[in-house]
């Protein structure tokens, strides 16, 4: 019993290692990357499309809709960006029906990556929109003895982000195992329809919580120009 | 240790180049599609827009061009009423001018075939008269009826008036051409010597008399002079019995005229 898959490692020469949740991550885009290919390849503009067609741009729609709803009203630049973040949280969730998969965001490796984007996304779109003065501007806000504060608050969320995602999956691949061991018939099964519902919950939530940081740090220098949309 | 630092970076950049991968393979051409489609929806909105537009546009004009043409259409009607009313009417005129002057017409002939029939009745009557007349007279006097218009024709002269005498004679003698005396028939040489003789008695003068023979005299006698005539014929008798033959013939007449009016309005109507 491992609490993390980076604790399984297949390969390692001195620094570098070749753990599971980097192969089971690789997989992940694999099949994301190959799979938008292969979809994507014959694209329709025509009123009549492909059922792929039609789930993916259900998703991208969706996606963009969400994140318009947060408050940033135009979203095409942060798609790709926010838009991956639940696509990878939510596929890595979704495969955790396939025995033997362990979710690499049930190491906290992955999650302190996936906050460190965002940690990093954060002010660098704040700081593509209104510039490096104006965003910097943003910390003294509302007044100088804040500084510290927001500081801290940037940290804070960083961590959070990335705790609460390991906690949810670990806890989640955790309970099924330790549910193997005592009842190994149904209930698991059950826990494991639990551990995709709150899988996609996490990768909502996770995406979510990046897009209100990225809005919310749009808005310090623009609280008027930019209102939220009221669908 | 929970977090292992290689695994982080590493996952970090797995993510990075996820992101890219994704808006490479995803975000792009899906997102282009769906902007294609929506131009093109949008595009053949404005079309359906435009058309609409334009078909509204056409069915104005149709509906303003149709106005104009019922409105056209009631002047003309209006218009072609009244001309066949005016028309109507001319015809109407037309006929009943054409019936008048039939009806005239009609009425003129039958006049003249009246005047007709009045003058060959009266011809035919004179000639009858006549016919009886010598007769009656040959068979009671032996005489025959021009020697009886010679006398009477001379009584008729001695027994003129003082006045009508001394006109007469003025004119006689004034008269540089022979007197005139015209008769139906060819007066005996007798006869025309008792004339001569009476003359020349009757005015105390010698007068040069020249005979004429002129059937429309009617057995008669008649003397011009200057102006001046005396005479006697049955002439003067037959336009008596003319007379009252054609006023008998003329009252027969009025009843038969009025159906034939009557008939003739009949046309008009």
């Amino acid at each position: 019993m491992h609490l993390s898959p980076d604790e399984v490692i297949f390969w390692q020469y001195g620094f570098f290692k070749l753990n599971a949740t980097i192969v089971f991550t690789w997989g992940i885009m694999f099949v994301l990357a190959v799979g938008s290919k292969l979809i994507t390849r014959n694209l329709s503009t025509e009123l009549q499309r492909s059922r792929w067609q039609n789930l993916l741009e259900i998703i991208v729609t969706a996606i963009e809709k969400q994140i318009k709803e947060v408050g940033l009203c135009h979203p095409r630049p942060y798609l790709s960006f926010l838009g991956t973040l639940f696509l990878f949280v939510a596929t890595a969730s979704l495969c955790t029906i396939i025995p033997g998969y362990e979710p690499p965001t049930g190491s906290l490796s992955t999650t302190a990556a996936l906050a460190l984007c965002v940690f990093v996304a954060v002010p660098l779109f704040g700081i593509l929109d209104q510039g490096m003065g104006g965003y910097l501007k943003s910390y003294l806000e509302p007044t100088v003895i804040m500084l510290p504060f927001n500081i801290i608050s940037e940290l804070s969320r960083t961590l959070a982000l990335a705790v609460r995602l390991f906690g949810n999956m670990m806890s989640g691949a955790m309970i099924i195992g330790i549910l193997l061991t005592i009842t190994p018939f149904i209930f698991p099964v059950v826990m494991t329809l639990l551990g995709l519902l709150t899988g996609m919950v996490q990768a909502y939530i996770f995406s979510i919580l990046a897009a209100v940081y990225i809005a919310a740090a749009m808005r310090t220098r623009k609280p008027h120009t930019k209102p939220e949309p009221k669908n | 240790m929970l977090i292992d630092w290689f695994t982080v970076g590493a996952q970090a950049l797995n993510f990075l180049i996820l992101v890219w991968l994704m808006k490479r393979f995803l975000y792009k051409p899906i997102l282009h599609a769906i902007d294609e489609r929506e131009k093109r929806i949008a595009a053949t909105l404005k079309d359906a827009d435009e058309k609409q537009a334009e078909a509204q546009k056409e069915r104005d004009a149709f509906q303003q061009k149709n106005a104009a043409f019922d409105q056209q259409r009631e002047a003309l009607f209006s218009q072609a009423s009244i001309d066949a009313k005016a028309e109507g009417q001319r015809l109407l005129d037309a006929a009943r001018k054409a019936a008048d002057a039939l009806g005239t017409q009609r009425l003129e002939t039958l006049r003249n075939d009246a005047h007709n029939l009045n003058q060959a009745i009266s011809r035919q009557t004179q000639q009858e008269v006549f016919a009886i007349v010598r007769k009656a007279l040959a068979d009671l006097a032996s005489t025959s009826l021009e020697e009886r218009l010679g006398e009477v024709f001379i009584r008729r002269l001695q027994a003129l008036e003082s006045p009508a005498k001394a006109g007469l004679a003025a004119a006689l003698t004034a008269a540089a051409e022979p007197v005139l005396v015209r008769s139906a028939f060819d007066l005996p040489a007798a006869q025309c010597a008792l004339i001569q003789q009476t003359l020349n008695e009757t005015f105390s003068a010698t007068i040069k008399v020249r005979f004429e023979t002129r059937p429309e005299v009617i057995s008669g006698i008649e003397l011009a002079a200057n102006g001046w005539k005396i005479a006697w014929s049955i002439a003067d008798y037959m336009a008596e019995l003319e007379k009252s033959v054609g006023k008998l013939i003329k009252d027969q007449l009025k009843p038969e005229d009025k159906p034939e009016n009557k008939e003739a309005s009949e046309v008009v109507e």
